[in-house]
C-alpha cells in the first residue's frame, strides 16, 4: 500500500518528476566529465562556490537569471494559451534596442523616465510578438515559422539602429550610453563617486555587492511571475486564453474570438521578453551593440519554461537554476580546464528526460509486462 | 547581364544546399508523424563532426558520412523518446537543440586544444568541385556550376530520391500511412515503432549531412556561430514547403535565392543600408507565405504520440 504511494507520486506528480530529471541531468553530466577525465565531484563543487561563496558571485548569479525568468514567462504564457513563442529571441532584442533608445533620447526625470523607457519597451515588443500572433490568426501562417523569421528580422534592425547617427558611439561596434536617469543598477553613480568609493572600502558586503551591476531588475521580474500568474489564474481574460490553448474548438464553440485571444497572447508574451531585454539594458549593459549572431537569451527561456512546468513560480525556480548553473559554469573552464558546455549538456538532458513523463509508468508496465509473460512461460 | 544571373543562381545554390539537406530530414520525420525541432542541433553535431573527422582523417567523404551519422545518432535520442516513451516531441526536440551544441562545443575544446574553433580542413580535402575546370571561363555555365561542391548535387539526387520512396514505393506508402492513421496502419500489420524509428534515425541523418555541408563544403571548419539558425530556417521552409520534398526544395531555394540577391545588391553603392538587405531573406519569406501560400497542413498525428492500446 505504502509502496504504491510512493509510486504513484513519482509517476503522476509533476514536481516530483522535474526533480527527478534535474537529478539525472546532474548525474549524466557528471558521467560525461568522469568520462572525459575530469572529477566530477571537483567540478560540481567549483560550479558551487561559484554560485554561492561570494556575495558578488550571488549577485552576478541573480543579474544572470534575471532575464531568464522573463523570457521563461514569455514562453510559458503562450504555452499556456497554446502557442508556441520561439520568437523571445527576436522580442527581446526589440526590447532592449526600444529601451536603449528611449533611454538617450527622451529627456526627464527619473521617476518617469523609468516607467516611461520600460513602457514603451514592453508596448514595442508586444507588437513584436502580435505581428506573429496576426499571422497566424489572419493568415495561418504558422508562428513557429513566422517567430524564427521575426527573430532575424530584429536582430538586423538592432544592428541598424545601432549604427544610427547620433545615436552610435564613434569608432565601436556599440551604441552610446543611457542617460543616468533611466539608470536602475543599484547607486551607479554614487558607487563610482570619491564619496561611494570610501564609504565601500569600509563596508565590505556592500562593496562586494556593488562591484556588480546589481539592479532592480529581479524584483520587477518576479513581481512579472505575480501578475502572469494572476492573469492566467484569476482573470477572465486569463481563462479565456487558457480555454482557447486547451481546446481551440471548443473555445470558439464557447463563443471566444479566438483571433483575438491569439493575439493578444502573443502580445502579453512578447512585452514579457521584451521587458528581461529592456531591463538588461537598464541595468547591466546601458547599451547596445552590434550582434552577430543570437545571444541566446529567448532560446534560453524556452529550457526555462519547461523546466519550470510552465508554470509562472515555477518559472523563477528554473530560471535561477539556469542562470546559476550558466555562471558556475563558467568557472570550470580556467580553474579544471573542464569544458563550460556541461551545462549546455545538462540543461539540455534535464528538458531531454521532461519530455517523457510517462518514461516511468511505461517503464514500468514494460518490466510487468515481461514478469508476466515470464510467469506464463513457467505454467 | 548574364554573368550577374550566373552569380545570382551559383549564390543561391551554396545557401541552399545545407538547407535543403535538413528540410528534407524534417519531411521524412513529420511524414511520419514524428514533430522534428531538434533538426538545428543534429545540424551543429553534424557540422562539428565533419569537420573534425575531415580535419584528423583528410578524407571528405569520411567525413560527410561521419556528419551524418552523428546527426542519426540524436535522432536515435529523439525517437527513443519520442517513439518509445511518447515524449512530448517538441519539447524533446528542443532538448536536442541543447544537447547537440553542448556536445560540439564540449568535444571541440577536448579535441582541439580548449578551442571552440576546429582547425580547419586542407583546401584539397574538402568536398570536391566535380565540374570544376570542365566550363570555359566566360561561359555562362562557369560561374553556376564551376563552384559547386560535390554536396550540392547530392542534395539534388536526394530530393528526387526521397520523392520516389515517398510516392512511389511501399515503404512510402507505410511511411505516411503511419504519419496520417496510425492506429489503422497498425491493424493492416504495420509495424509503427520501427518506420517511425527508421525514419526519425534518416533525418538526422539528413540534418546531419546538412551540417557537414556546411562546415566541409561552405567553408572549411566548425565554430559556434556556423550553424546559427539554419535548422530553423530549414523546418520553416519544411512547413512552406507543405511537408513536401519539392516543395522543400523549392521553398530552400527561394530562401537561398534572397540570400543571392543581398549577394548581388551588395557589390552596388546603393542607398539602402545593409541591415535592409540582410533582412531581406526574411522578409520575402513572409511575404511569399501572407501572399501566396496560407494554412498549410501537416500530416494527421505529426507530433502525435503513438500508444498501443493495452491488452488486458
Amino acid at each position: 500500500m505504502k509502496k504504491n504511494k510512493v509510486i504513484k507520486f513519482f509517476t503522476e506528480s509533476n514536481k516530483a518528476f522535474t526533480l527527478i530529471s534535474i537529478l539525472l541531468g546532474f548525474i549524466i553530466g557528471g558521467l560525461i566529465l568522469w568520462f572525459s577525465g575530469f572529477n566530477p565531484f571537483t567540478a560540481y563543487a567549483v560550479i558551487f562556490k561559484g554560485i554561492f561563496s561570494k556575495p558578488s558571485y550571488i549577485s552576478y548569479t541573480i543579474i544572470r537569471s534575471t532575464p531568464l525568468i522573463l523570457t521563461g514567462l514569455s514562453v510559458a504564457f503562450a504555452f499556456r494559451t497554446g502557442l508556441f513563442n520561439i520568437g523571445a529571441e527576436g522580442q527581446y532584442i526589440v526590447g532592449s534596442a526600444a529601451a536603449a533608445l528611449a533611454g538617450y533620447y527622451i529627456q526627464l526625470p527619473a521617476v518617469l523616465l523609468i516607467p516611461l523607457v520600460i513602457l514603451i519597451a514592453i508596448i514595442s515588443s508586444g507588437i513584436w510578438g502580435a505581428i506573429a500572433g496576426l499571422l497566424k490568426s489572419k493568415y495561418g501562417i504558422h508562428e513557429v515559422i513566422s517567430t524564427i523569421m521575426l527573430n532575424w528580422i530584429a536582430l538586423y534592425l538592432q544592428n541598424y539602429i545601432t549604427k544610427i547617427k547620433g545615436f552610435a558611439k564613434p569608432n565601436s561596434e556599440a551604441s552610446k550610453f543611457i542617460q543616468d536617469a533611466a539608470n536602475i543598477t543599484f547607486f551607479d553613480n554614487w558607487k563610482h563617486s570619491d564619496k561611494g568609493m570610501a564609504w565601500l572600502n569600509n563596508h565590505h558586503f556592500a562593496k562586494e555587492i556593488l562591484r556588480t551591476p546589481a539592479n532592480f531588475g529581479i524584483i520587477i521580474a518576479i513581481l512579472c511571475a505575480l501578475l502572469v500568474w494572476i492573469i492566467l489564474n484569476k482573470t477572465t481574460l486569463g481563462y479565456k486564453l487558457r480555454a482557447v490553448g486547451f481546446n481551440k474548438e471548443a473555445a470558439r464553440y464557447a463563443g471566444i474570438n479566438i483571433e483575438k485571444y491569439m493575439i493578444i497572447s502573443m502580445f502579453i508574451s512578447g512585452s514579457l521578453a521584451g521587458l528581461a531585454g529592456a531591463l538588461h539594458v537598464m541595468g547591466v549593459s546601458h547599451n547596445i551593440t552590434n550582434l552577430s549572431a543570437m545571444e541566446g537569451y529567448g532560446f534560453d527561456g524556452i529550457a526555462v519554461a519547461l523546466i519550470g512546468s510552465n508554470a509562472a513560480f515555477g518559472t523563477i525556480w528554473s530560471g535561477f537554476l539556469f542562470g546559476a548553473l550558466k555562471y558556475g559554469g563558467t568557472k570550470i573552464q580556467p580553474f579544471m580546464g573542464a569544458p563550460s558546455e556541461i551545462i549546455s549538456i545538462m540543461i539540455g538532458t534535464i528538458v531531454f528526460f521532461i519530455s517523457m513523463p510517462n518514461i516511468i509508468k511505461i517503464s514500468l508496465n514494460k518490466i510487468l509486462l515481461k514478469n508476466k509473460k515470464r510467469g506464463e512461460d513457467v505454467k | 547581364m548574364l554573368n550577374n544571373i550566373a552569380l545570382i543562381i551559383g549564390v543561391t545554390l551554396m545557401y541552399s544546399t545545407p538547407l535543403i539537406f535538413t528540410a528534407l530530414g524534417g519531411v521524412v520525420s513529420e511524414k511520419s508523424g514524428v514533430v522534428n525541432i531538434g533538426l538545428e542541433g543534429m545540424m551543429v553535431i553534424g557540422a562539428f563532426i565533419a569537420a573534425t573527422v575531415g580535419y584528423y582523417s583528410g578524407n571528405p567523404w569520411l567525413a560527410f558520412l561521419a556528419g551524418g551519422l552523428a546527426g542519426a545518432f540524436f535522432g536515435l535520442l529523439h525517437a527513443i523518446a519520442s517513439v518509445s516513451f511518447s515524449a512530448d516531441q517538441v519539447v524533446s526536440g528542443i532538448a536536442i537543440n541543447f544537447l547537440g551544441p553542448g556536445v560540439a562545443l564540449f568535444l571541440s575544446r577536448i579535441f582541439f586544444n580548449g578551442a571552440t574553433m576546429t582547425k580547419s580542413i586542407d583546401l584539397d580535402n574538402k568536398m570536391p568541385r566535380l565540374l570544376n575546370g570542365i566550363f570555359h571561363k566566360d561561359s555562362f555555365l562557369y560561374y553556376i556550376l564551376d563552384n559547386q561542391y560535390a554536396t550540392t548535387y547530392i542534395a539534388f539526387i536526394l530530393v528526387f530520391v526521397i520523392w520516389y520512396i515517398l510516392k512511389k514505393t511501399v515503404l512510402g506508402l507505410r511511411l505516411k500511412a503511419v504519419g496520417e492513421h496510425p492506429a489503422a496502419a497498425d491493424t493492416l500489420g504495420i509495424n509503427v515503432f520501427k518506420i517511425r524509428y527508421l525514419a526519425v534515425i534518416t533525418s538526422g541523418f539528413l540534418a546531419g549531412l546538412g551540417g557537414a555541408t556546411l562546415s566541409i563544403s561552405v567553408v572549411s571548419n566548425f565554430r559556434p556561430t556556423l550553424v546559427s539558425g539554419q535548422g530553423f530556417i530549414a523546418l520553416a521552409a519544411m512547413i512552406f514547403g507543405k511537408w513536401k520534398p519539392v516543395g522543400a526544395m523549392l521553398a530552400c531555394l527561394l530562401f537561398g535565392l534572397a540570400q543571392g540577391l543581398v549577394v548581388f545588391l551588395g557589390q552596388f553603392q546603393i542607398q539602402i543600408p545593409s541591415q535592409f538587405l540582410n533582412m531581406l531573406p526574411y522578409i520575402l519569406t513572409l511575404i511569399v507565405l501572407v501572399a501566396f501560400v496560407g494554412k498549410s497542413v501537416a500530416p494527421l498525428a505529426d507530433g502525435i504520440p503513438y500508444e498501443k492500446e493495452q491488452k488486458h
